[in-house]
């Protein structure tokens, strides 16, 4: 095979890293290019927004209510003339780390048990499939806001108002999302560990651990890429979703969400409080989302539910 | 079939006790409960209150609490709403209708979006249309169901005014009048829950044709001369639906999600408006029965596509 591949035309080419041709492959797809600019846009803007729009988020000017965009508030201001732009980069920042950070939980929860999964042949496996599946039928959104209710005010008195809204949260989003990534993860690994090179790797005596890290995790990761990318845009719709119906951060947290639910009982004489946060959520969901379908096309996996 | 129906059957069972136990492990790790005001209030001596735990069975084992639970929800005693002041079993009853009525129609909505335009779609891979379609799909799954109902009622209500803001169940017509408002103001509900399911619908039913299409059977039935209607119709899309049945029950979850959203927009009674407003007034009970329902609905709609697909594919119920 190694002689043979000279006559191949392809061998003519400069020998790319295989990041540099997923890059490549990425590239063809213009709608996830031009998304992955307007995410990148997007996060600078909320990082660092604060450096270069110093108006407080909590300024309260009864003199200008529920104005329209302007060149003191660009995109205007709520009921109590606070400024939305300055709102929207501080609550930018809560529901972007959401989606991150739940996102990341997922993927290691659902790594953690389709790893297992696949590469147990006995009882565990059927087991953590079965839990999976259980998972899979469970009415999300009902036990999100079933668990946020229960736990709300414990986590808040432990970690602080924000901050254990923002654990349960993420925990909560995290943690009802990690089924398709286990069944991805788990359906690699079985074709996986039949394969020559882990048999190699077992037959020069690799641990069981070794062959996961070191030999099949590497190949398996393409899918997961993917997944995890698509769950960052579902975290983030979950969080907006909580806090919309009121029953997210507090009140006084203006994520995304949040500035929607406030802003949903002034439609019409203040439509501007509702379309700059909804259009944001909506950005940076959609960006995400055809950042993953370029994902998909550049890794080329196969789509699996 | 009737053994693969049982089967089926045999196997939801399990699944709802366990979700019945995730639900219960949830509510007895949550801190605080019932009677936790009772050892901070004052007027109650200690003793009454440990006397009252003791009856209601609070200190009892977990495995005992929830057995005594699920005899009790099993026999419909589902407790009683402290805040509507009536037992939670009639309360649900009187709003699940509207429920289904908002998710049935707007699941068929997305079917009649979904199916015609992902087959189109797939019998013209990569032209304009499907390029077009697979667009608005992604913007339509990517647009939360909050946001574009804010967006129909600030154009189809405040702006344009064509459709009421809120919709209500005691309608001041009779007749026509009647069924003429009852449908206005079930459009925009509809339409948001339906436009968002119909996004991935149309994703789905495209992949699958796209699946099938490719098979030498078409080939073959393209060679004996039947037209390009016949073959897509008859011959690929029966074929292509089996996927789409499966997938289209794993998105219930998601439904029903949806439908808690828009009841929360349009101010729909029905049992996802319930459930947020027994949250804000902490009505434990409530929560728990609303939830447990929405947990019923999905384990039931998934054995029924478990049914369908056995009947769509006879193989499946053979094995």
């Amino acid at each position: 095979m190694a002689g043979s591949t000279l006559a191949f035309p392809s061998a003519e080419r400069r020998a790319y890293s295989p990041w540099r041709e997923t890059w490549r492959r990425y590239r063809r797809h213009k709608l996830a290019v031009v998304s992955a600019v307007l995410l990148a846009v997007l996060i600078a803007a909320v990082v660092f927004g604060p450096l270069v729009w110093h108006v407080s988020i909590n300024d309260i000017d009864v003199n200008s209510r529920l104005e329209g965009p302007s060149l003191a508030h660009p995109f205007g201001t709520d009921d109590l003339g606070q400024d939305i732009l300055a709102r929207m980069i501080y609550g930018g920042r809560i529901s972007l780390a959401v989606g991150l950070a739940a996102m990341l939980v997922s993927v290691i929860v659902g790594t953690l048990v389709g790893a297992l999964a696949g590469m147990s042949r006995g009882a565990l496996g059927h087991a953590l499939m079965w839990l999976t599946d259980l998972f899979l039928s469970l009415p999300q959104l009902p036990l999100l806001l079933l668990l946020i209710y229960l736990f709300r005010d414990g986590l808040k008195a432990v970690f602080g108002p924000e901050g254990g809204i923002f654990i349960l949260v993420v925990l909560v989003i995290g943690g009802l999302r990690w089924m398709p990534v286990a069944r991805l993860v788990r359906a690699q690994f079985l074709s996986l560990r039949e394969k020559e090179f882990v048999e190699a790797a077992r037959a020069l005596g690799a641990s069981p651990l070794r062959q996961v890290v070191r030999h099949i995790l590497p190949n398996a990761v393409g899918p997961v890429i993917i997944a995890g990318t698509i769950d960052v845009a579902a975290a983030i719709i979950a969080e907006s979703t909580l806090s919309f119906l009121g029953l997210g951060f507090p009140p006084d947290t203006p994520t995304w969400g949040r500035l929607l639910y406030d802003a949903k009982d002034y439609l019409d004489i203040a439509s501007h409080w509702a379309l700059f946060p909804g259009g944001a959520i909506f950005i940076a969901v959609v960006s995400i989302n055809f950042i993953g379908d370029g994902l998909r096309d550049a890794l080329d996996a196969r789509k699996v539910i | 079939m009737g053994q693969y129906v049982l089967r089926r059957l045999l196997i939801a069972v399990p699944s709802l006790l366990g979700i019945s136990l995730v639900l219960f492990v949830v509510l007895a790790l949550a801190p605080g409960d019932p009677f936790s005001e009772l050892a901070t209030n004052p007027n109650v001596p200690p003793e009454v209150a440990l006397a009252l735990r003791a009856k209601f069975g609070l200190d009892d084992p977990i495995y005992l609490r929830y057995l005594h639970w699920l005899l009790a929800m099993a026999q419909g005693d589902w407790g009683f709403s402290f805040v509507s002041r009536m037992d939670v079993d009639t309360l649900i009853l009187q709003r699940l209708p509207t429920t289904l009525y908002v998710i049935g129609s707007a699941q068929l909505l997305a079917l009649l979006i979904a199916i015609p335009v992902g087959v189109y779609a797939a019998t013209r891979p990569y032209s304009i249309f499907d390029q077009i379609a697979n667009t608005f799909a992604f913007i339509g799954f990517s647009l939360p169901t909050f946001f574009t109902g804010i967006l129909f009622i600030l154009i189809f209500s405040v702006t344009l005014d064509w459709l009421p803001l809120v919709y209500t169940t005691d309608i001041n017509a009779t007749g026509v009048q009647w069924l003429i408002e009852e449908l206005r103001q079930a459009i925009m509900p509809v339409v948001v829950l339906g436009l968002f399911q119909a996004a991935s619908m149309t994703r789905f039913v495209r992949s699958a044709m796209l699946d099938v299409i490719r098979l030498d059977y078409v080939t073959t039935a393209r060679a004996k001369g039947l037209g390009q209607t016949r073959v897509i119709v008859k011959h690929v899309m029966r074929n292509a639906m089996i996927p789409v049945v499966t997938l289209v029950a794993l998105q219930m979850p998601a439904v029903f999600g949806g439908a808690i959203v828009t009841e929360q927009i349009f101010r729909i009674p029905g049992i996802g408006s319930l459930l947020i407003s027994s949250i804000l007034a902490n009505d434990t009970p409530v929560v728990m029965a609303v939830t447990f329902v929405f947990a019923c609905l999905v384990v039931f709609f998934n054995l029924a596509a478990d049914v369908l697909y056995g009947w769509l594919d006879p193989r499946i119920s053979l094995r």
